[in-house]
C-alpha cells in the first residue's frame, strides 16, 4: 500500500507572532520552524500502518521553498521512505491542494493523509479540496484509522460525538488526536534519513483564489482584575453586572 | 441571485451556531442588495425552519430524504451545490464546524469558488473588493483575506457574530430535492455514537465553559467543575495533560491540538496556561483564571483572576451563583 503524507512547515508552537512593518507578511526573523503538530499524527499513523502490513511505502510531500528541507528530513528520520518537495511558496489552500492532487494522481497513492489543519493559517480546507479534485472520499477530521485490505475504518469527529465511517482506497483523511502517539526521530533514523531520496518538482495549476491583504494582532488585554480568594463570590457579581456574561 | 446559508439541524432543532450563520448571511444579503435563502441539513422540523425568519432568512429549502439525518460528506456536498445552482448564489455562508469545513472545502472546488474559514466579521466590500477578517496563528493574530472570483464561500467562527432575533418573522419553507442517489451516500456512517455531555451542553457550541487542569489533582474532584458548570449553564472542558492521563475524555480537551473554543466566558481552574492551551481558548470574550500560583502565565491572558485554592474557591463560586438566582 502506498501512503502519501502531506506536511506543512510552521512556526514553533511557542513563537511570538510578529509581522513585517507593512503587515503583509509573517516575520520569520529568529523563528524556528517545525513539522505542523497535526501532521505528525498523520505521519506516525501512516508509518504504523505500513509496519503492520509488513510492506508498502510512506512518501512525504511538502509544498514549500528550499528552507523547508530540514523538516522534510526530520519526517524521513521518523520513518518515511522518500519525499517530494513542490518548489513553491504555499500561496493559499487551493494552490496547495492542486499540488497535492497532482502528485497523488501521478504516484497513484492509495491513502492520502494530512493533519486537520496547520497551526499557522488554521484553514482546515486542504483535505476536502484534494478529495474533490481527485473525485475520492474525504474523512475529516479523523480520530482513528484502521486498515483491512483496501478498506479503511475511521472514526470521524462530529460536534458532540463521532461517526464510524468505512471507505475503500483511494481516500483522503485529515488526522487529529487521539489517533496515535507522534514519534520522534532516533539516531539511526537521523543517519538513514540523509540518504533517503528527496525529489524536487515544480508547481502546476491555476492561480490562488485568496490573498492576505493585511495581518493584525488582537487588541491588548486590559490586564487582569484580581479578586481576593476569601471574597470569591464577588467574582460572580462582576461577571453578571460588569462583564454581563452570566 | 440570493445569498445561500447552510443551516445545520440536530434532533429537529437548528443549532445555535447556525442561527449565527443565518444572521451573518442575511446581513451579507442586505449588503449586496439581495435576499438570503437557507438550505437545511440534518434532522429538522418545518416549524423550526420557518422560525429562521427571525434571523432574516426569507426562504428555506428542505430535502426530507431521511438518510440526510446524519452527516454524509458526498450527499451534503451535492445537496448544497444543487441549492447554490438553483438559487444562483454567488455567496455561500456556513458554520466553521466539522461539517462546514468538510463540505465547504469540497464545494469550493466543485463550484470554483474562493473560500475563507474561521471568519469573525462581516465582509468589507469597498472599491469592488471582497475582504473578510479571519483568525490565524492559533488565535494569536487576524488576517484580512481578499476573496477572488465570482463565487465566494465563507465559514463563520462560532460566537463571533451576534444572532439576530426579530420575533414573529417567518421564512417560507420549500420542499426541495437534490435528486440524491445511492452513490451519493457511499461514505455514509456505519454508526453514529454520541458522547455524554455534562449538563447536555455541547462544548463546541457552548457560550460558557468551565475547564479544569492538573491543579484539580484527580478525576474524583471533577464534581466541583461540574457543579459550577451546571449552576451557570456551561459546558465542561479540560487541558491536554488531563485528557492524556485519562482523567477526562479526549472530546473535552481544549487547546492547540484539541478543540478550539471561543465562548463568551471561559473559566480556567487549576490550569497554568501553557501557550498551547491558550491557543485553543484565547479568542474567548471573557477569561477567568483560578490558580494558587500567582505566577501562572494564564493570569496575563485573563480578564478576572483569583489567586487561591480551587478546592476552596469553586464551592464559593457555585454558592454565589445559587444566591443570585
Amino acid at each position: 500500500m502506498k501512503f502519501l503524507v502531506c506536511i506543512s512547515n510552521v512556526p514553533d508552537t511557542t513563537t511570538k507572532i510578529a509581522f513585517t512593518p507593512d503587515n503583509k507578511e509573517f516575520n520569520k526573523a529568529g523563528v524556528q520552524f517545525v513539522i505542523n503538530p497535526w501532521d505528525e499524527y498523520a505521519l506516525t499513523r501512516a508509518i504504523e500502518l505500513k509496519e503492520a502490513q509488513g510492506g508498502g511505502t510512506v512518501t512525504v510531500l511538502n509544498v514549500g521553498e528550499a528552507d523547508t528541507e530540514p523538516n522534510i528530513r526530520k519526517a524521513l528520520a521518523i520513518g518515511a521512505d522518500d519525499a517530494i518537495r513542490v518548489n513553491a511558496f504555499p500561496k493559499d489552500a487551493f494552490f496547495v491542494a492542486q499540488q497535492i492532487a497532482n502528485v497523488a494522481k501521478e504516484g497513484a497513492y492509495d491513502v492520502i493523509l494530512m493533519g486537520k489543519e496547520s497551526i499557522d493559517y488554521n484553514g482546515f480546507q486542504v483535505h476536502g479540496m484534494v478529495g474533490e479534485l481527485l473525485g475520492i472520499p474525504t474523512v475529516a477530521p479523523a480520530m482513528k484509522l484502521d486498515m483491512s485490505g483496501n478498506t479503511a475504518t475511521l472514526e470521524r469527529e462530529i460536534e458532540g460525538g463521532k461517526e464510524i465511517v468505512q471507505v475503500n482506497t483511494p481516500f483522503v483523511a485529515s488526522c487529529q488526536q487521539p489517533m496515535c502517539e507522534p514519534r520522534i526521530p532516533n539516531m539511526r533514523g537521523i543517519m538513514t534519513a540523509r540518504t533517503k531520496p528527496l525529489k524536487v518538482v515544480e508547481p502546476i495549476g491555476d492561480a490562488p483564489r485568496t490573498a492576505v491583504a493585511e495581518y493584525a494582532l488582537p487588541p491588548k488585554k486590559q490586564g487582569v482584575k484580581l479578586i481576593p480568594a476569601e471574597n470569591a463570590g464577588e467574582l460572580i457579581k462582576l461577571l453578571r453586572n460588569e462583564a454581563k456574561v452570566i | 441571485m440570493s445569498v445561500l446559508v447552510v443551516v445545520e439541524c440536530d434532533g429537529g432543532e437548528v443549532k445555535k451556531s447556525s442561527l449565527e450563520v443565518a444572521s451573518y448571511g442575511s446581513q451579507v444579503a442586505q449588503l449586496l442588495g439581495t435576499t438570503a435563502t437557507a438550505v437545511a441539513v440534518g434532522e429538522a422540523t418545518e416549524a423550526n425552519l420557518a422560525k429562521l425568519g427571525e434571523q432574516g432568512i426569507t426562504k428555506v429549502l428542505y430535502d426530507a430524504e431521511p438518510r440526510l439525518k446524519d452527516f454524509v460528506n458526498g450527499a451534503y456536498t451535492k445537496l448544497i451545490a444543487t441549492a447554490a445552482q438553483k438559487e444562483d448564489s454567488k455567496v455561500i455562508v456556513l458554520a466553521n464546524s466539522n461539517i462546514g469545513a468538510s463540505v465547504g472545502s469540497r464545494l469550493s472546488v466543485r463550484l470554483q469558488a474562493s473560500l475563507a474559514t474561521n471568519v469573525v466579521e462581516l465582509p468589507k466590500t469597498d472599491g469592488g473588493s471582497f475582504l473578510v477578517k479571519r483568525g490565524a496563528f492559533s488565535g494569536k493574530a487576524f488576517a484580512d483575506v481578499k476573496l477572488e472570483g465570482e463565487r465566494k464561500i465563507i465559514a463563520v467562527k462560532k460566537n463571533s457574530i451576534e444572532a439576530l432575533h426579530e420575533a414573529g418573522k417567518t421564512a417560507q419553507v420549500e420542499g426541495f430535492s437534490a435528486q440524491l442517489t445511492d452513490a451519493d451516500f457511499a461514505d455514509a456512517p456505519k454508526q453514529v455514537v454520541m458522547q455524554d455531555q455534562a449538563g447536555g451542553i455541547l462544548l463546541p457550541e457552548a457560550d460558557k465553559v468551565v475547564s479544569g487542569g492538573r491543579g484539580m489533582k484527580g478525576p474524583e474532584n471533577w464534581s466541583l467543575i461540574e457543579d459550577l458548570a451546571k449552576a451557570i449553564g456551561a459546558a465542561t472542558a479540560c487541558s491536554k495533560p488531563v485528557s492524556d492521563v485519562d482523567w477526562r475524555p479526549h472530546h473535552e480537551h481544549v487547546g492547540q491540538t484539541g478543540i478550539t473554543v471561543s465562548p463568551n466566558l471561559y473559566i480556567a481552574c487549576g490550569i497554568s496556561g501553557a501557550i498551547q492551551h491558550l491557543a485553543g481558548v484565547n479568542s474567548s470574550k471573557v477569561i477567568v483564571v483560578i490558580n494558587k500560583d500567582p505566577e501562572a502565565p494564564f493570569f496575563k491572558a485573563a480578564d478576572y483572576g483569583i489567586v487561591g485554592d480551587v478546592f476552596d474557591v469553586l464551592p464559593k463560586l457555585t454558592q454565589a451563583v445559587k444566591e443570585l438566582s
